[in-house]
């Protein structure tokens, strides 16, 4: 599949909003951090940009973005229509637990019920992205088991990565949010692996035989194209990667995504480093997740390319 | 609403023969002719006299070589909207811009709702849906809903027009829900298939298989599929250029 930039800043951003909204909330609720004006209102907008930002990208990727609003009506049958849904309703709790930690700095009575529903309906918006993908029959690579929780973890991870820095550039870096931020690189590296096995491991059997239903004949290979150069079909799903390339982009994905940012969390464990750390870790992970998030839409195989001359799906 | 009907009155739908298809992409052409002035309009055409053009076309004519040495054939392979029973395109839709009627079961895109997210491009394994690049939203074969009740044509025009186009008969228009339909029985007596069955989308259209040879050599087992370059768009900008060094610094 081709990979659009705006559906891969649109991906990374918002989850790593939503991820940052949940660890803001349940820090707030547990009292593992100060609820304190400036530091809400750091963490805040900054999720509440990198949420937003990431949903006005992703508007760049079609082909009416005026008409967008329409896409909140259909959340009966469409995973797309339910992840702008679920956005905008992460707002509503998040902005009042927002107003209670900047305005009373209290998260405590109403406002603790608000922080619950942040973390649920963050939760909830990043698995509604990832079963955007996960629904699609169409790509293999897609259609697994392990995509949604993939998006929830990687959301998780770069919203506690962030949580970490915002916590060590107020000075206030308990070592509570580096080891969270630890711990959820190490499940979602882990995932992440698994997910690459199971691609791995699965057989292509689609095939232009099957496509074609020309299979009892025998060998079918493309003679002439229907048409002389790509048309929509080819340049949005005829994406194709070298597989070196691609166990490169991997080798990369783990050490930028997860591995740098581990050994920069373990190295900010003294106060002197903090912050140094806390920022090496972040855009370490920016760059890991953004080739991540290529990669999974690189690697991806569709069906229809069959049609087109691809060897299988 | 892209809830689908739970039935639809009719099936109406395509029988496509592969037999006599002879790939002289005369459906095409007068697809592309008559959608580009009526429902779908406009159907429009990127650098049409430039170094790479392409456009939105509701029907594609596929040649492929099937079988080996003597017992190989040239097959033409029409390849447009199957019109599935089940479609995943117009679920997947976030807009209600997509849906199935439930008075005749065709799929229809609304142009005037449609946001262009191309979702439905990549929920259907058929390719059948193309992105107009022009005019900003997702279009797709209408079974030229616009001629066949139209009472305006002749009654004879009252057909896709790539079944009114077709010189050599092979394409066929009619309710394929009916089983006393002529659609129908020349699906039963020539064992009409369905395209990728195992996606669960049940599509209406089906496809003759191409009659056995007649001068009775047996078709060689076929083995694995084969393989063909992929054209790639042209690379430009700055993006594209960054990604094409990334490309060569990992080639090393």
């Amino acid at each position: 599949m081709h990979p659009a930039y705006s559906v891969i800043l649109f991906t990374t951003a918002s989850g790593a909003g939503l991820g940052l909204l949940a660890w803001l909330a349940l820090f707030g609720l547990l009292g593992l951090a100060p609820v304190e004006r400036w530091l809400g209102l750091a963490g805040f907008a900054t999720a509440f940009v990198l949420l937003t930002g990431g949903l006005l990208a992703s508007t760049a990727h079609l082909g009416r973005p005026e008409r967008a609003w329409r896409a909140f009506s259909q959340w009966r049958t469409s995973w797309l229509s339910r992840e702008g849904v679920m956005a905008v309703a992460t707002c509503v709790p998040a902005g009042i637990l927002a107003i209670g930690w900047v305005v009373l700095e209290s998260t405590r009575g109403p406002f603790a019920l608000m922080a619950w529903l942040t973390i649920l309906c963050a939760i909830a918006t990043l698995y509604t992205t990832g079963m955007i993908y996960a629904s699609l029959k169409t790509i293999r690579q897609w259609y697994q088991q392990m995509t949604a929780p993939l998006y929830i973890a990687l959301g998780l991870a770069s919203g506690a990565v962030l949580l970490n820095l915002l916590l060590a550039l107020f000075g206030t870096a308990g070592k509570g949010a580096a080891w969270l931020a630890i711990v959820c690189l190490i499940v979602a590296a882990a995932l992440k692996w698994f997910y690459w096995l199971a691609i791995d491991g699965e057989a292509r059997e689609y095939t232009i035989e099957g496509a074609t239903g020309l299979g009892s004949l025998g060998k079918v290979r493309p003679l002439e194209p229907p048409h002389t150069q790509p048309n929509f079909v080819m340049r949005e799903m005829g994406y194709r990667i070298a597989r070196k390339h691609a166990q490169k982009l991997r080798k990369l994905v783990l050490l930028f995504a997860f591995g740098l940012p581990i050994v920069a969390l373990l190295l900010a464990q003294a106060p002197r480093t903090a912050v140094a750390g806390a920022w090496l870790a972040t855009l370490s992970m920016t760059l890991g997740l953004l080739i991540e998030r290529w990669l999974f839409f690189a690697e991806a195989e569709h069906v229809a390319m069959l049609y087109y001359g691809a060897d299988a799906a | 609403m892209t809830a689908l009907p739970a039935t639809t009155a009719k099936k109406l739908g395509l029988v496509i023969d592969l037999d006599t298809c002879v790939g002289c992409q005369a459906c095409a052409t007068s697809c592309k002719e008559w959608n580009a002035g009526g429902y779908s309009a406009p159907l429009t055409d990127q650098e049409p006299y430039g170094a790479d053009p392409h456009g939105a076309w509701l029907n594609r004519v596929h040649s492929y070589e099937v079988g080996e040495g003597a017992t190989g054939r040239t097959v033409h392979f029409p390849r447009s909207c199957l019109h599935c029973e089940e479609p995943a395109c117009v679920t997947v839709c976030p807009t209600g811009a997509s849906f199935k009627r439930a008075e005749d079961g065709i799929v229809l895109v609304d142009p005037d709702t449609c946001i262009g997210c191309k979702l439905c491009s990549w929920a259907c394994p058929y390719g059948a849906r193309e992105y107009d690049y022009g005019h900003g939203v997702m279009k797709k074969c209408t079974l030229c809903v616009d001629r066949i009740y139209n009472d305006h044509l002749p009654e004879e025009d009252r057909i896709p027009a790539c079944v009114r186009a077709c010189p050599t008969g092979a394409r066929h228009f009619g309710d394929l829900g009916d089983p006393a339909s002529a659609v129908s029985q020349l699906v039963a007596e020539r064992g009409g298939f369905d395209l990728l069955p195992e996606f669960g989308y049940k599509p209406v259209n089906k496809y003759l298989p191409p009659r056995p040879r007649r001068d009775g050599l047996a078709a060689a087992a076929a083995e694995a599929a084969g393989s063909a370059p992929q054209p790639r768009g042209q690379a430009n900008g700055g993006a594209e250029r960054l990604f094409a060094w990334v490309d060569r610094m990992l080639s090393r």
